[in-house]
């Protein structure tokens, strides 16, 4: 299971709380997971999200692998100028 | 081997200042910019703009601008599909109204015509019968209950309930329980700040030529930061597939997040694809000003707890952005930047975005940082001021380090602040005598900074030079920093390479060049793509000396055998495996196609002496230092203009710049006349001090640089005039009138 830290107005899209537990392996697996999980999240995460994994920020990359204890934070999707 | 992880090694030309390769062509004035293409047959494009901040569109006739000999071509919204695709529809929209006029300045229709007389004569041709509604312009009205809606439906499921229906989106970050670290603090202080909307001021204006044929095949040249982004959103607009469409970029004026977006493009796509013929659309400046996108005007309010030895006990701000007259998301960076210099047990941030009758916002370096990083370094300097502390040992007792869990989530890994504000704290600057009416002030700065998608190709030449193809517009210096990575690389002078930028159809997609990216991350493919040419050329090498291909290595631009193991062969060199290329399998070239991710946070830390004039409140800037960690600096002298450009830019936003509305709704100022940015005679020498600490997700260790050093200057600027008057300022900018309206409310 993956802890993955949410901001906090997604709060009241999953049950209350800002961390929650997702069943992957890697960033897509995590998103689908806490959009079956938590429903109200997939309306964001469809808008874009980024992830930051270990301290570094990813945007898209499904396939990035998540190791056993890795600090996982989901952040909107960012743009720059 | 990973690639993309820092290696530590002795660089040989990457860190040193070659010429930039378009240096000549731009001071001959042989450059190619926007307005400079013409083609057979072109017309002249002009765009109908709404004078009203809020109208309903009831109807267009522009049955007598047709009728106008000359008129080729009459677009309005009705022209184009409705994308279902929000992002689409709201860009489309903001290119071309349709049902309302969002604010002053919308496009309505636009013409074509054979000469620009005939054009502005077409114009005025066109009615268009409004029914004017009220508007709001300022953030805070805007938010108001019975304040004017400006678009009805937009609110996102993130916004609580009974909000306006301006409120479109609302975002929290943070952990720990601020109130419980106020309890903690000897002083807490709260204040409120407002910004005003300010604009990218880049010097060209936006341009494009576009060519459509009766087959469905379009052309389009302009100016812009990212063509496959254009591409992509007129392709959507015009219905056309993206193998039909090709965009070429021009060499760019300056752009700084504001062409990282379409305002003209598709309208003269759709004039050319009504005319038959190609048609050219140039923006005046007063077009720039009221219909593209200026940043987010704000209002904010923060707190924040310290104790009397300085540490921060804990931070909170309320942010209220508007991006205009469509949702934005701005407000999420601004929440999540606000803090992040700091390491804090408790913070939180909460923002809004909202609608106002203000053109759409488009991106200006480090979008939505500066502001909030602005409203929480002028209370950190209050605090420091109440309590008779340094402001720098204050910002280096609380710093984010490696470790640190930041403020918007992710436990940060190594990063640069501390070392920033070292130097800083050793600067001769930091401790120089200053006079009557002068003050210091400083400010911390940061920034995400992105990699993306990013494709190259090099070209190893059958002479011995390379040829490198890469898809983004070189606004700061690109070209030469690439060429200079792939240099490094090969082995060969800098000198025999030559790096271009390539149009849609010649490499896959390239993300706009924006978010500090390009030296990042299209550094990082051509460094691979050169790796990809060395293997191909050690293969070669091996062929010819007949033995293994793991048996060659690259040094010093040549293959060479690996070990005494290999055999005995003198080195070959890129210039003579190039030669032979044709006869050893054909022409050489590396490639490398990637999403790059690890682009690594950057912060800066920006030192300034002020002195105020309290006779007519002017402020003169005498002295400016940024310290900025830069991982690598490729080429020091395009690091040193970033630094530096962002200086000039928040100098600006600090002292002149604002959006100016009337009680119509209508833009004011509207010209640089009247918006006034800083010129060379307004601005001190700005010393640079670069800090190298590598990224570790990148292989020479580079890190993002152009959009950080826009973020500390509104701060440190607010910090030393607030300073030198002995009020607090709090509100940007801080034009002479508003410094004399602070000075009389003091005395």
């Amino acid at each position: 299971m993956v802890k993955v830290l949410l901001w906090g107005s997604l709060r009241s899209a999953a049950d209350g709380r800002t961390e929650v537990e997702v069943d992957a392996r890697n960033f897509r697996q995590l998103l689908d997971g806490l959009k079956a999980a938590y429903p109200g999240l997939a309306p964001q995460i469809e808008r874009g999200v980024s992830m930051s994994l270990n301290g570094v920020i990813y945007r898209e990359a499904w396939f990035t692998e998540i190791p056993p204890d890795a600090e996982v934070v989901l952040m909107p999707y960012m743009t720059g100028g | 081997m990973a690639f993309d992880e820092y290696q530590k090694r002795e660089f040989k030309q990457v860190g040193t200042r070659p010429n930039r390769p378009d240096g000549v062509d731009k001071v001959t004035g042989r450059a190619m910019y926007g307005a400079d293409m013409t083609l057979p047959g072109m017309l002249v494009g002009r765009i109908l703009r709404s004078p009203h901040a809020h109208a309903k569109i009831k109807s267009i006739d522009a049955s007598a601008a047709l009728a106008l000999k000359g008129v080729k071509a009459v677009v309005t919204g009705a022209d184009f599909a409705r994308p279902e695709d929000d992002f689409l529809r709201d860009v489309q929209e903001n290119c071309m109204a349709r049902g309302k006029a969002l604010y002053d300045g919308h496009a309505v229709a636009a013409v074509a015509a054979i000469d620009a007389a005939t054009a502005k004569a077409a114009l005025k041709l066109i009615k268009v019968d409004y029914e004017i509604l009220p508007h709001v312009t300022d953030v805070d009205a805007a938010m108001k209950a019975g304040a004017p809606i400006v678009q009805d439906g937009r609110t996102l499921e993130n916004v609580p309930a009974g909000m306006s229906g301006n409120v479109t989106s609302h975002s929290e970050f943070g952990h720990g329980d601020p109130a419980a670290g106020f309890a903690k603090a000897d002083k807490v202080v709260e204040r409120s700040f407002k910004t005003a909307a300010t604009h990218q001021g880049y010097i060209e204006p936006h341009a494009a030529v576009a060519s459509v044929t009766t087959d469905g095949k379009g052309e389009l040249w302009c100016c812009t930061q990212g063509h496959f982004f254009v591409r992509t959103l007129c392709a959507g607009m015009l219905g056309m597939e993206a193998s039909q469409l090709r965009v070429t970029p021009s060499e760019i004026g300056g752009g700084f997040g504001g062409k990282t977006t379409v305002f003209i493009e598709p309208v003269a796509l759709m004039l050319s694809k009504k005319a038959g013929r190609p048609v050219k659309v140039v923006m005046t400046r007063d077009e720039v000003f009221r219909a593209t996108g200026p940043t987010v005007s704000t209002s904010i309010d923060v707190k924040i707890g310290m104790t009397k030895d300085g540490r921060i006990t804990a931070g909170e701000a309320y942010l209220r952005y508007s991006g205009g007259a469509f949702p934005c998301g701005t407000i999420d960076m601004g929440g999540q930047a606000a803090f992040a210099a700091y390491d804090l047990e408790h913070v939180r941030t909460y923002g809004w975005n909202v609608l106002t009758n203000r053109p759409k916002e488009a991106a200006y370096r480090a979008p939505g940082a500066p502001q909030a990083i602005y409203a929480v370094e002028s209370v950190v300097d209050e605090l420091c001021l109440a309590l008779k502390l340094d402001p720098l040992d204050v910002r280096l007792k609380n710093a984010a380090k490696k470790g640190t869990k930041s403020s918007y989530g992710p436990t940060f890994p190594d990063i640069g602040l501390v070392a920033t504000l070292e130097a800083a704290h050793k600067h001769p600057h930091y401790t120089a005598p200053l006079g009557p009416n002068q003050a210091r002030g400083l400010s911390c700065g940061f920034w995400f900074n992105f990699g993306g998608n990013t494709c190259v190709s090099l070209n190893v030449n059958t002479d011995g030079t390379v040829g490198i193809t890469e898809g983004n517009p070189d606004i700061g210096g690109s070209r030469a920093s690439v060429s200079l990575m792939a240099a490094e690389e090969l082995g060969i002078p800098y000198e025999q390479i030559r790096t271009i930028v390539a149009d849609t159809n010649s490499l896959g997609y390239n993300d706009v060049t924006d978010g500090s990216r390009v030296t990042f991350a299209v550094g990082l493919a051509t460094i691979k793509a050169a790796r990809d040419a060395v293997r191909k050329m050690c293969q070669r090498a091996a062929k010819i000396w007949d033995i293994d291909e793991e048996a060659v290595e690259w040094k010093d631009g040549a293959a060479v055998p690996a070990g005494p193991n290999a055999g005995k062969f003198p080195p070959m060199t890129l210039a003579e495996i190039a030669a032979d290329s044709f006869a050893t399998g054909g022409p050489i070239a590396g490639h490398h196609e990637v999403n790059v991710d690890g682009a690594g946070v950057s912060f800066g830390v920006h030192l300034v002496d002020v002195e105020v004039d309290k006779d007519t409140g002017a402020t003169k800037v005498l002295r400016y230092t940024i310290f900025q960690d830069a991982g690598k600096a490729v080429h020091p002298d395009y690091v040193e203009g970033q630094m530096q450009g962002g200086a000039v830019q928040g100098i600006g936003w600090a002292l002149n710049e604002e959006y100016i509305y009337g009680k119509d709704g209508r833009l004011q100022n509207a010209g640089f006349l009247d918006y006034r940015i800083p010129v060379a005679s307004d601005l001190p020498p700005i010393e640079t001090v670069i800090l190298e600490i590598p990224n570790p997700g990148h292989p020479y260790g580079v890190r993002g640089v152009g959009e950080t050093p826009i973020v500390p200057p509104l701060a440190a600027i607010s910090n030393a005039v607030s300073r030198a008057i002995g009020t607090r300022m709090c509100e940007l900018p801080m034009s002479p009138p508003r410094i004399l309206k602070a000075i009389g409310t003091t005395a």
